[in-house]
């Protein structure tokens, strides 16, 4: 079905381009339309995301479910879902997808090591969420205390705001012994490592959901030490929405990462005004559609809470900020893992990101209306044994 | 030979079979309850975190569960809310599992007697094959999944040959299972007695002839434990191919999504465990149906 309407639009694309050709043959005069905006519009897109369904994406599942992407012309958009099995900018490179959600020093990662080109269209989360947690008793409570200690990381380029952390502490990988988590926080609460890589939105909420044999009750945060990245050297930016650099120069590709954006820029308001909703959409969706099997909804509120505290910062919607930019640039450079390599050796090409579409999508939605910017007023989650 | 004796084998073989997994169940309790809770290491250099070997396991309850937390875990919502009991979605995607490894098993099985064919016919394609199929076996799987999976994404979009995802997971899983049966093949081909294909010889009988009244029943004592070793590889397969290109669905891609909550709630990664335990049991024993219908040809066929 998808294929013979794609190839009904491939029979229509010919027609119409030799059309355009015979056209031009009998009338030199007429206009060429590639810079009039003169294109069929994309109806159809697929959307990459870098981990599982969880309210860290509810703003594209709110779009879907609201019927945002329907209003911006489009009949049909999908949304992958990863397990980590998926590389987000390696699917974006091989066409397999049209956008995709992944964080900026990974990206980075690739551009240099394949040079592909990829660009960042939209900053979604403005801050970083990455946390390093460790018992209060084992004194990690900073980046300089790693000295000598065990800390977990996920690896996968997961790890780059630690070594850019340490680095700025003028500690380099040989000093601390680098330990790969799995996706459970078994490896901290067995005390197989000092201090355990977390997200505030999703393993710190796992570890908040586990029972402290000595006490009977859940784990409280004043169990732990905790250090945030965001408020290092090491911070860097993470879920951002690229697109394909070559591609944003047919201009049907450009406008629909303009009307894209639109869509999602109001799936994130609307998760933002509505966090419980927004967090039960993205549960269902998980739940029913994408047959993954969610941690609980009262866990996916604690996402949704935390991740409009990384999104709504006060500025407009997906602005890259340059400084938090070159910031990352500078960790990225900065930063040497145990095994002696760098993730970039030099600044990326100019076109690694663009504000370009996302201030078009802005003030498209500006003139409609709609308040593209803001802070989030944070609600109070109580999280329950196993989050359920 | 009467028909109670085999009877009367069955019930102790089935008696012995149950005792066995009461015996593994025993076992994880008493451990569970005798052993360190955080494991016994030796070598640990104090104050170093994670230093020194670990000999004996940890006991606690995230590590190895009580077996009624287990079992009382497979009631319980999925997820929470109002989604339906954790062994639901472990028999759904156990039988999208089976579904594909059965597939995978047809495919391989295919091939692995044209191989065997092939090789036993001529034995100048025995010596220029026999060494690469046993190669093939040393190409680690998750190396060679995800290229198959490209391979069949490519394919897929190029338009003209529609290619699922699940095609990739059962034509790695049978990737796995074409190996027993091309080398079970072969040599059961090459089992019949000289004086038997001398006979044949005698009657003058052709290639044909020979292979189907000798050299096929011949085979079968051979065939059977090949068949099921390829069940069972391609159930290993499908589980891992599954993992390492990222279908949904299936119950290798569920265990390990589970595995990732396992700090909070550790007894439900153990419920697609037992449910690919159950997969490969139903997996081996469709093809031990295979052998009921072939019982005049199993004379000599070592247990298996």
């Amino acid at each position: 079905m998808r294929h013979s309407i794609r190839r009904a639009l491939t029979v229509a694309s010919v027609a119409t381009v030799s059309a355009i050709a015979l056209a031009a043959c009998s009338a030199p005069a007429a206009d060429t339309g590639s810079d009039t905006g003169d294109f069929e519009p994309i109806t159809s897109i697929k959307l990459q995301l870098q981990w599982l369904p969880q309210s860290q994406f509810a703003g594209y599942y709110v779009a879907l479910d609201k019927g945002y992407f329907t209003d911006e012309g489009f009949d049909d958009v999908e949304i992958l879902p990863s397990g980590g099995d998926i590389v987000p900018q390696d699917a974006l490179v091989a066409g397999d997808v049209d956008f995709a959600v992944a964080w900026v020093p990974k990206v980075l990662g690739t551009l240099e090591a394949t040079g592909a080109e990829l660009t960042d269209i939209a900053q979604v989360f403005q801050k970083s969420g990455t946390l390093q947690v460790s018992f209060a008793d084992k004194g990690v409570p900073s980046v300089a205390d790693f000295e000598g200690k065990r800390i977990g990381s996920w690896g996968f380029g997961n790890e780059w705001e630690i070594f850019a952390a340490m680095a700025a502490e003028g500690l380099d990988a040989s000093t601390v012994s680098i330990t790969t988590q799995d996706f459970s926080m078994n490896a901290l609460l067995d005390g197989d490592v000092d201090a355990a890589q977390a997200m505030t939105y999703n393993e710190w909420a796992q570890i908040l959901e586990v029972v402290n044999p000595a006490t009977g009750k859940l784990y409280q945060p004043s169990d732990f030490d905790v250090v945030s990245y965001e408020d290092t050297e090491g911070a860097m930016l993470q879920d951002a929405i690229w697109a394909d650099t070559a591609r944003l120069d047919d201009p049907a590709y450009a406008d629909a990462a303009v009307r894209f954006l639109k869509a999602v820029t109001k799936g994130w308001i609307y998760a933002r005004d509505n966090p419980e909703e927004a967090a039960d959409i993205t549960y269902q969706a998980a739940i029913s559609a994408e047959a993954a099997f969610p941690v609980g909804p009262v866990h996916q509120l604690w996402q949704m809470n935390e991740v409009n505290k990384l999104i709504w910062t006060g500025g407009d919607f997906g602005i890259v900020d340059k400084a938090a930019w070159d910031k990352t640039v500078k960790g990225a450079l900065a930063a040497v893992n145990q095994d002696g390599l760098n993730l970039i050796t030099a600044e990326p090409a100019a076109s690694a990101y663009s504000n370009t579409y996302i201030q078009k999508a802005l003030d498209e939605l500006a003139a409609e209306g709609v308040v593209v910017n803001g802070d989030y007023t944070p609600i109070d989650v109580t999280l329950t044994e196993g989050g359920q | 030979m009467t028909l109670r004796e085999p009877q009367g084998r069955r019930a102790r073989a089935v008696g012995w079979g149950a005792l066995g997994v009461l015996l593994i169940l025993v076992a994880w309790e008493v451990y569970k309850f005798l052993g360190p809770a955080e494991g016994f290491v030796v070598g640990a250099i104090s104050g170093q975190t994670g230093s020194g070997v670990m000999l004996l396991p940890r006991t606690n309850d995230r590590a190895m569960p009580h077996i009624w937390d287990m079992v009382a875990r497979l009631f319980q919502s999925t997820s929470g809310g109002d989604t339906p009991p954790l062994i639901v979605p472990v028999v759904t995607a156990a039988l999208t599992t089976l579904g594909i490894a059965a597939v995978g098993w047809l495919i391989g099985v295919t091939v692995g007697a044209l191989l065997g064919l092939v090789m036993q016919r001529w034995r100048l394609a025995e010596w220029g094959l026999l060494p690469w199929i046993v190669v093939s076996q040393t190409v680690p799987l998750i190396a060679f999944a995800p290229l198959i999976a490209s391979i069949g994404s490519q394919v897929d979009r190029a338009g003209t040959i529609p290619w699922p995802q699940w095609l990739s997971v059962a034509i790695i899983a049978s990737y796995l299972a074409f190996f027993p049966v091309a080398v079970g093949v072969l040599r059961g081909l090459e089992a019949p007695d000289r004086i038997h294909l001398d006979l044949m010889r005698t009657y003058a009988a052709g290639y044909w002839a020979t292979l189907f009244r000798l050299r096929l029943p011949a085979a079968v004592p051979h065939l059977l434990p090949a068949l099921r070793l390829a069940a069972a590889n391609a159930v290993v397969g499908a589980v891992v191919a599954e993992v390492s290109i990222g279908m949904r669905g299936g119950i290798g891609r569920m265990l390990i999504q589970l595995a990732g909550q396992g700090s909070s709630d550790p007894a439900a990664p153990w419920g697609p465990t037992f449910g690919s335990i159950a997969l490969g049991l139903v997996a081996a024993g469709s093809v031990a149906l295979i052998g009921v219908g072939l019982k005049n040809y199993r004379r000599g066929e070592a247990a298996a």
